[in-house]
């Protein structure tokens, strides 16, 4: 809660100084706090159940990720636009409608478009309306601050997101297919007998990358959790 | 004003009537795109089961392709054509729900056959499964050579099979074991081909295969799949050996 109040008073900042630099120190700190000293994966531990779920290729962790920004921006500048008419009392249900229907609509278009992916990521697509980094940011950002401010918010969670998935993926992939975006990597450099690795196909590998990669995170910034 | 009940109804059936609007919208534009993705995706795993369909990237080169190859009709359980449905609509063989019909009783299923031709004889036979594995559906077809009993390939997919061991059933390394089993006994009883528990790398007979190593209920399912679908479409198998026995073409 201590954030939210914080970033309204940011807002309220910004409102006195209407001549702000479209890339001002506070705004790129918008973009970049999400993608390492706030990462919605590794700090605050959100989205955690698609980060297992579709890792274990590059190639839908890249469309997964993609997906992933662009509902959290779209729904963050939507959401951010009629922040004032939302009334108090259902707003998490307006949320929740706006995020069901860019969810919706990514899945029409990757079932149009890329039926492959479709068939590979099926309901998890759809689960990014569960994902909480997306409703995280709505109420805790767009509700409070202006549509512009939203998009690089929803930018630096959407590729805070994207970056940490696709490591993820990218350790899977090669260590429990031996290819990297379906590319037989190993075979390539003529080490056919690559043992590769059963349980990073499995969730459990999932879990493991990203527990040492939270662990190196929090080694090098010092973050403990306070209770 | 904005927490007035009468403000949140109105910006509720507001918000509902534009995003519905929209999701409309997007649903019938896209509607005939996702139509030609599915047309496809079915047509590129009837392919698949008698030909190598990966190395064809260009989707109208499949559909090309397909039509050349493949010949296809829908017959009833006692192997009769079927050209038209209770209300008098043609049936179209890739439009027959597999998933759907094998809920019905056997007897009253539909059975789409899916021939691949090959300069004026049948080359192969295929036909659609669809069954049960360890998590959810799973789903194929299977071809046979023009002798109804020896096996061109087969082509599963799954929904939520366990990648790594389930999920191997859409590998064409499992998948190639079963080319060239028989599904009849040589005193022509329906014996199907199946999965065994365990996977060795032995030698085996004309009916097993070798098993995947911690999917055996996923094979077991396959078993079951395989065997439901080559009774259902036993009758139909018959039918043709005798006609084309006696020097009746098949079609």
């Amino acid at each position: 809660m201590s954030t939210e109040t914080l970033e309204k008073d940011q807002a309220v900042v910004a409102v006195k100084e209407p001549s702000e630099a479209l890339l001002s120190k506070r705004r790129k700190k918008v973009v970049s706090d999400p993608l390492v000293d706030d990462n919605p994966i590794t700090i605050q531990v959100l989205g955690i159940c698609s980060a297992l779920a579709v890792t274990i290729k590059m190639e839908p962790t890249l469309t997964m990720a993609i997906a992933v920004v662009f509902v959290i921006v779209f729904s963050n500048v939507i959401v951010s636009l009629i922040r004032n008419f939302i009334p108090n009392r259902i707003r998490i249900i307006v949320q929740l409608a706006i995020i069901a229907f860019l969810v919706t609509f990514v899945s029409e278009v990757l079932k149009a478009y890329y039926y492959d992916m479709f068939k590979v990521l099926g309901a998890y697509v759809g689960l990014i309306i569960t994902n909480c980094i997306v409703m995280g940011r709505l109420e805790a950002y767009a509700m409070a601050n202006k549509p512009y401010d939203s998009i690089l918010d929803g930018l630096g969670s959407g590729f805070g997101y994207a970056w940490i998935i696709l490591v993820v993926a990218f350790f899977r992939e090669l260590l429990g297919s031996g290819s990297l975006f379906d590319f037989k990597i190993f075979e390539a450099i003529g080490w056919s007998s690559f043992p590769t690795n059963g349980l990073m196909v499995d969730s459990i590998g999932a879990f493991m990358i990203l527990g040492i990669l939270i662990w190196i995170q929090r080694h090098k910034t010092g973050y403990v959790e306070s209770h | 004003m904005q927490q007035s009940n009468t403000y949140i109804i109105l910006f509720s059936i507001g918000l509902t009537i534009v995003i519905g609007g929209l999701l409309s919208v997007t649903s019938v534009v896209l509607k005939p795109l996702q139509d030609r993705q599915v047309e496809l995706d079915t047509k590129r795993s009837i392919l698949g089961a008698v030909m190598d369909v990966s190395s064809i990237k260009d989707p109208d080169q499949v559909l090309k392709v397909y039509s050349e190859r493949i010949n296809s009709y829908v017959v009833d359980y006692e192997g009769n054509r079927l050209i038209t449905n209770a209300k008098g609509d043609s049936i179209v063989a890739e439009k027959v729900n597999v998933s759907k019909n094998s809920k019905l009783p056997a007897e009253e299923r539909q059975y789409p056959v899916f021939q691949a031709m090959d300069n004026g004889n049948v080359d192969a036979y295929i036909f659609p499964m669809y069954g049960q594995g360890l998590w959810d559906w799973i789903a194929g077809f299977i071809a046979l050579d023009g002798d109804l009993n020896t096996i061109k390939g087969v082509s599963f997919s799954h929904k939520t099979e366990t990648p790594g061991l389930g999920a191997r059933i859409t590998d064409a390394e499992v998948q190639n074991r079963y080319i060239g089993k028989k599904i009849y006994s040589s005193s022509g009883n329906l014996e199907s081909v199946e999965m065994i528990k365990g996977e060795k790398g032995l030698p085996l007979d004309d009916h097993h295969i070798d098993g995947l190593s911690g999917a055996t209920m996923t094979g077991n399912g396959v078993n079951a799949m395989l065997l439901k679908y080559l009774r259902s479409y036993e009758n139909f198998m018959s039918k043709v050996k005798s006609e084309s026995g006696s020097g009746v073409a098949a079609i």
